[in-house]
């Protein structure tokens, strides 16, 4: 049961955070894949960040065991490419369109009624992908720091650097 | 229009916050963040009004059961975050027609919902196969230094950009 409320509690803050940083209306996440409004990009890059650096130092310390979703190179990227022609026709991704809605965007009710038709869908055809795409490049549990052979903080560090020119570069672009 | 003096946040505090609730999330319940399973537990849950035994014999269904966990509760929570950040600060606003869409493809309310429906259909298939969403990739992967958690939010970005280019562009 407190996990139950655990998730509530998470969500909430989530959700408020999401409405705060204006990151879950259409126009802020079409604007981004139109390369026009970058808000959600600094958005999402700023919580990944400081999400990574955090949780790392769990992983080090043994308090909450890492959950690596799998590589399989062939789902990733051909899934990776069908969901964004979905989210540019949408404009909302799973957990937006939940804060879009409580925001009052009424649109982004038939965007849920559609993914949850999606998610009926690919169960329908699971069991052909999984004999099919899902056995294409598959990789297992990997990170990046195993791929390369380099300490995590270096490549926390890479990231980090990465996204503060990124973030430095948007600015001065004005996006 | 939403842009006269809209009282957000800067998207980089609102971010590095959330990354903050990453940790907390994944030190006290030992969660990572994600949105699409619970979409097919849900689905799973509707599908089971109608035919018990269908869900009961799917392969997918089995591996992702119609029950209600951490994610259901917590992209219930997101709904309700945003609904009391929005109805605070006045930015709540009943809207079926965003203001960009309506420029590029009209006002009308059932043009737009049938688009997003579609929409809503082909980016969750997409999200199945890839095996997630930019939550559990992007903040529940990646955060993680996840080799797939890379590849996907690529992917999403790549797809997703293209897409959206062709689509705005003006015949």
């Amino acid at each position: 049961m407190s996990t139950l409320i655990n998730g509530l509690i998470t969500g909430a803050l989530f959700g408020f955070l999401l409405q705060k940083g204006r990151a879950v209306r259409y126009d802020k996440q079409v604007g981004a894949l139109r390369l026009k409004d970058m808000t959600i990009v600094k958005f999402f890059f700023s919580a990944i960040l400081t999400g990574m650096v955090g949780v790392t130092v769990l992983h080090k310390l043994g308090i909450s065991p890492p959950l690596i979703l799998p590589t399989n190179i062939g789902a990733n990227i051909i899934g990776g490419l069908i969901f964004g022609l979905g989210w540019a026709i949408t404009g909302y991704c799973p957990g937006t369109s939940l804060g879009a809605l409580g925001e009052g965007r009424t649109d982004a009710l038939w965007g849920i009624m559609g993914m949850l038709v999606g998610a009926a869908l690919f169960a329908e055809l699971f069991p052909v992908i999984n004999e099919t795409i899902l056995t294409w490049g598959k990789e297992g549990s990997i990170t990046l720091p195993q791929l390369f052979g380099i300490n995590d903080w270096l490549v926390i560090s890479i990231f980090v650097a990465g996204g503060l020119v990124l973030f430095y570069w948007l600015e001065k672009k004005g996006l | 229009m939403d842009n006269k003096e809209d009282k957000g946040w800067s998207p980089y505090l609102a971010g590095a916050l959330t990354g903050v609730v990453i940790i907390l999330s994944a030190g006290i319940a030992g969660q990572y963040f994600g949105a699409s399973t619970c979409f097919v537990r849900i689905a799973g849950f509707i599908e089971q009004i109608f035919s018990g035994e269908h869900v009961v014999s799917s392969e997918y269904f089995s591996r992702i059961a119609p029950y209600v966990d951490w994610q259901v509760m917590m992209v219930l929570g997101i709904l309700i975050g945003a609904f009391i950040s929005s109805i605070t600060d006045g930015s709540f606003q009943i809207k079926a027609v965003p203001d960009m869409w309506a420029e590029r493809f009209g006002p009308s309310p059932l043009k737009r919902g049938f688009f997003a429906f579609i929409g809503g259909i082909i980016l969750m298939f997409g999200a199945r196969l890839a095996g997630g969403c930019p939550s559990g990739y992007g903040l529940g992967a990646l955060v993680q230094l996840a080799v797939s958690g890379l590849i996907v939010v690529g992917c999403f970005f790549a797809g997703g950009i293209a897409f959206a280019n062709i689509i705005y562009r003006r015949g």
